[in-house]
């Protein structure tokens, strides 16, 4: 006999089991029409894989798992697709959920799945695809995905199976017991080969299913001959509720306590309902997917409670009905036990894979609850609570909002068990404001997320705005500097030509002139050592006399080959090298032809112009200067023969061209009715004004000719 | 004697106030360079409590202003998407007396809304993507824009500029993930008739005790 431990609190309701336990499991006659939730446990929906009208056979599969907390869904019997849709599912809210609807053919066809005979043979891996692949998630209540418990980081050490069920009138798991203890040993077996054969496997029982505990019992002593897996230890302890919360059972059965916000894998254990065990020995031993479960009706407003074993997707009404119901006696159906359940808002909800109990009781049974008056700090709930919470202070903060204080408290430990509601002598609701202040919790840290994203995306959004109008300032910028850079150029030229050559290499300009003044310079160097220019120029027919020499010996070599073997590349080769070699020979006439000048020069002894035009070809950057220095000259020579009213006249003429242009813009954009329309319309309306602008000056010009014709001499003079 | 010994007490005084008052400049100087905050953390802060919907019914271009304007000294109650609920937590982190919302800048929405575009009718003009604060509406010019619905922060400040009128600000369904219970009636709510559960008697758990008692006393 197993070492047991105690949990903290925990209440002895009525159990009410007796009702239900009278018979035997009974079947279920088949539906005319199945519902089938796609969410049957917590995590992502499954996604359909039939469509409406396809004809399905037991056991296929109609929906597949989405994502790795996930569990597919099967037809529980064949027939028809009759809808994919939204359809009220068993939940307290009454709301509606996607559904997918069979009408059944009453066949019952099974489609073809096969058995695996040798569990032992298979790896972890396969087992679990195949626990996952049938769809079996947890029958204790949660619906949590048993294959995503069956891959534990961890190594696990101990496999409990919770045969507790510690809440009131429920006997599903008690009778499973009672009927098909071999198979879960085998199921049990197969759960201890996946987490690799723990050094324990225990099952948790309460001592008021005596019954179940001798089937088990039976069960191992006839198996233990040949049998291979671990040693199976049926611990049986006090009942007490909720000792069958998985928590609670780990610290009774192990005394160690699942820290909170931790997975008992974090301890080395796994934690299986009994019911999951016997699902998952159908899927490996017989490849059924999770398509039935047994499922509890009682209570005084059914004449016949009992155990029935029911395809998921059977409506609640037509259960009902197996088990004599009686409409007119219950005022409220609840789904689950009269602990944890909720009351169901109709008798067209579905069965699904997590109901383990219907329970139908009358006015009598579960009267109404009294309305709730002041906490008196008894402090019972404090008492009874097996997370070891403070519920009234819970209580106080539920009521005010305030959710740090809730979190400090750890709410979210509270495991809603409702015993603190049993006890509450005031007949506070109290597990109705931990639910509530849950919910609310749940809620603001997904807005809470939704905001940071929402932050993130404004901050980005921003950025690229103030990216984008950075770029075009820097861009406009770069404009203007250009235009600067340009006008001051126009500007300095002007004034080079002006001044004599002589001085302008030292003359003192802006940064922009620098390059003029540069050229200028070497300019005047140039003159001042015509020595060196010879020897230049000497060196220069050198060069281009040998290079001369080279291009016509590579066209010869060229031609030669070409005499043998001609080709079009060939052809075309020899064409270039020709062209280079004529090229050579230019070079080379020019370099003598400015020796020649340049001694002529010397001989005449002239330095100003021809200098410049021997230089001119020999240098590029003098060239451009020189060629600049033409334009700007020119530009000037025009610019003083126009007036400052010539100028505006000229400049006027230019508005107008441009606002003719826009006009005609417009125009079109008006014709193709474009967005830009509005952005044209304006441009129209700017060149207007500075035509106005322009004329207007013009006009006071016209006035203050005399004056103004005067001054302008004068400036010119100055410069 | 004493003459000496007492200068000599006032210059080991002044001299170990002197060596103290290095040692801590030093030491805050050191803090003061290390321990920088960088940006401002009550703006962040703030900012941290604001709905982020960018909306910028407070008058200022998103969240992140109105909460440096706060820090400025500007009100609290002008952020009609984050309520009451916002202008308390802003009054508690801020140490101030939480105010009515400034009805001014608009009312307080019972329902999150986004918006949602008929893409029948949108000819593709890109006005409303460039209004979306938060980039949550996809399109190109001349091409259907639609709405990505989980960005969308339900400003509503697409709805104005777009030119044939096809945004809609269409309320979000309640869905089962997102339900959640209601905090029962106080005894005065019921009282006042308020009965905002639609669902049918929440308070069930462990009504059968009395039964319990009964049939322990039987037994």
């Amino acid at each position: 006999m197993s070492k047991i431990w105690d949990i903290h609190g925990g209440i002895h309701p009525a159990e009410n089991k007796q009702q239900s336990l009278t018979g035997p499991l009974q079947a279920v006659s088949l539906p005319d029409s199945l519902i089938l939730p796609l969410s049957q446990h917590i995590g992502v929906p499954a996604s359909p894989v039939v469509s409406v009208g396809d004809k399905v056979l037991k056991g296929q599969l109609i929906a597949a798992a989405k994502g790795f907390v996930s569990a597919p869904v099967h037809a529980p019997s064949s027939g028809i697709i009759s809808a994919i849709e939204e359809r009220a599912v068993p939940h307290v809210s009454g709301m509606q959920a996607p559904c997918i609807v069979i009408e059944t053919d009453g066949h019952d066809r099974w489609i073809e799945h096969s058995a695996i005979a040798d569990y032992r043979k298979q790896t972890a891996a396969e087992l679990v695809a195949i626990i996952r692949d049938a769809g079996i998630t947890g029958l204790g209540g949660a619906g949590f995905p048993s294959a995503v418990k069956l891959q534990p980081q961890q190594a696990i050490d101990t496999l409990i199976i919770n045969a507790t069920e510690c809440e009131p009138y429920i006997t599903a798991d008690d009778q499973l017991m009672r009927q098909r203890s071999a198979d879960i040993l085998i199921g049990i077996d197969i759960l201890a080969h996946i987490l690799g054969d723990p050094e324990r496997v225990l099952i948790g029982i309460e001592d008021n299913k005596p019954e179940a505990q001798e089937a088990l019992a039976k069960a191992l002593a006839d198996k233990s001959a040949n049998r291979h897996g671990p040693v199976i230890d049926v611990v049986e302890f006090p009942t007490k509720y909720p000792s069958g919360g998985e928590k609670q059972l780990i610290q009774i059965l192990t005394g160690k306590e699942v820290p909170s916000g931790k997975l008992p894998a974090d301890l080395g254990i796994v934690c299986q309902n009994i019911g999951t065990t016997y699902a998952i020995y159908r899927a490996i031993c017989h490849g059924e997917p999770l398509i039935s479960r047994i499922t509890t009706v009682t209570g005084k407003a059914c004449n016949k409670p009992g155990n029935f074993e029911v395809l998921i997707g059977t409506p609640v009404a037509h259960l009902l009905e197996q088990a004599g119901f009686d409409d007119t006696l219950c005022p409220q159906l609840v789904m689950g036990g009269p602990m944890m359940g909720f009351a169901l808002p109709s008798t067209a909800v579905p069965v699904v894979k997590a109901t383990n109990c219907l329970l139908a009781t009358t006015a009598e049974e579960t009267p109404a609850l009294p309305p709730a008056q002041a906490c008196i700090r008894c402090g019972h709930c404090a008492d009874v609570c097996p997370a070891n919470l403070l519920p009234q202070q819970l209580y106080w903060h539920a009521q005010s909002r305030n959710y740090e204080r809730l979190e400090a408290h750890h709410l979210g430990d509270c495991i809603e068990c409702g015993a603190c509601s049993y006890v509450c002598p005031s007949n506070i609701p109290l597990v109705q404001y931990y639910r509530a202040a849950k919910g609310e919790i749940r809620l603001i840290n997904e807005e809470k997320q939704q905001s940071d994203r929402a932050r993130i995306r404004f901050e980005r959004h921003q950025a690229r705005i103030e990216q984008e109008e950075r770029d075009k300032a820097a861009k406009r910028e770069a404009r203007k500097l250009a235009a600067e850079a340009a006008k001051a150029k126009r500007e300095t030229d002007a004034k080079t030509v002006s001044t004599d050559t002589k001085n302008a290499s030292a003359e003192k300009g802006t940064s922009d002139l620098d390059v003029v003044q540069a050229a200028m310079a070497r300019v005047a160097a140039n003159k001042a050592s015509p020595q060196d220019q010879r020897k230049r120029f000497e060196r220069a027919i050198e060069t281009t006399a040998a290079r001369l020499a080279k291009a016509e010996q590579a066209l010869e070599a060229l031609m030669k080959d070409a005499k043998t073997d001609c080709t079009k590349e060939q052809l075309a080769q020899r064409d270039q090298q020709r062209a280079s070699v004529e090229q050579a020979r230019l070079r080379h006439q020019e370099a003598k032809n400015k020796l020649a000048a340049l001694d002529a020069d010397q001989a005449s002894e002239q330095e100003t112009e021809p200098a410049l035009k021997a230089n001119r070809s020999d240098d590029p950057a003098l060239d451009r200067a020189a060629t600049a220095i033409a334009r700007a000259q020119k530009n000037a020579a025009e610019q003083a023969l126009m007036s400052p009213q010539q100028k505006l006249q000229q400049l006027r003429d230019t508005l107008e061209k441009r606002l003719s242009k826009a006009q005609a813009r417009l125009a079109q954009a008006k014709s193709e009715d474009s967005d830009q329309l509005e952005a044209f319309g304006n441009a129209v309306a700017i060149l207007n004004e500075k035509i106005k602008a322009a004329d207007l000056e013009l006009a006071a010009f016209d006035q203050s000719r005399p004056p103004a014709n005067k001054q302008t001499e004068k400036s010119e003079e100055t410069q | 004697m004493t003459e000496m010994s007492s200068l000599e007490l006032l210059l080991t005084a002044v001299i170990a106030l002197v060596a103290l008052a290095t040692v801590f400049g030093v030491i805050l100087g050191y803090a003061a360079v290390t321990f920088k905050v960088e940006g401002n953390p009550l703006a962040e802060q703030i900012d941290a409590l604001l709905p982020q919907t960018q909306c910028g019914n407070c008058g200022y271009p998103g969240c992140k202003p109105y909460a440096q304007a706060i820090v400025d000294g500007e009100a609290i109650n002008k952020c009609p998407p984050g309520g009451q609920a916002t202008i308390d937590a802003l009054a508690n982190l801020l140490d101030v007396p939480a105010p009515e919302l400034d009805a001014e800048h608009g009312e307080e929405a019972d329902v999150k809304s986004v918006a949602y575009i008929r893409e029948d009718e949108c000819i593709g003009c890109t006005k409303c993507i460039q209004a979306c604060p938060v980039d949550a509406i996809l399109g190109a010019a001349k091409l259907m824009h639609t709405v990505i619905a989980d960005e969308c922060t339900g400003c509503d400040l697409c709805v104005e500029p777009c030119p044939v009128d096809c945004i809609d600000m269409l309320p979000v369904p309640q869905t089962l993930a997102d339900w959640h219970w209601q905090t029962p009636l106080t005894p005065a709510q019921r009282f006042a008739g308020n009965n905002h559960s639609d669902y049918p008697n929440a308070n069930l758990i462990a009504t059968d005790r009395g039964l319990d008692d009964t049939e322990d006393h039987a037994a």
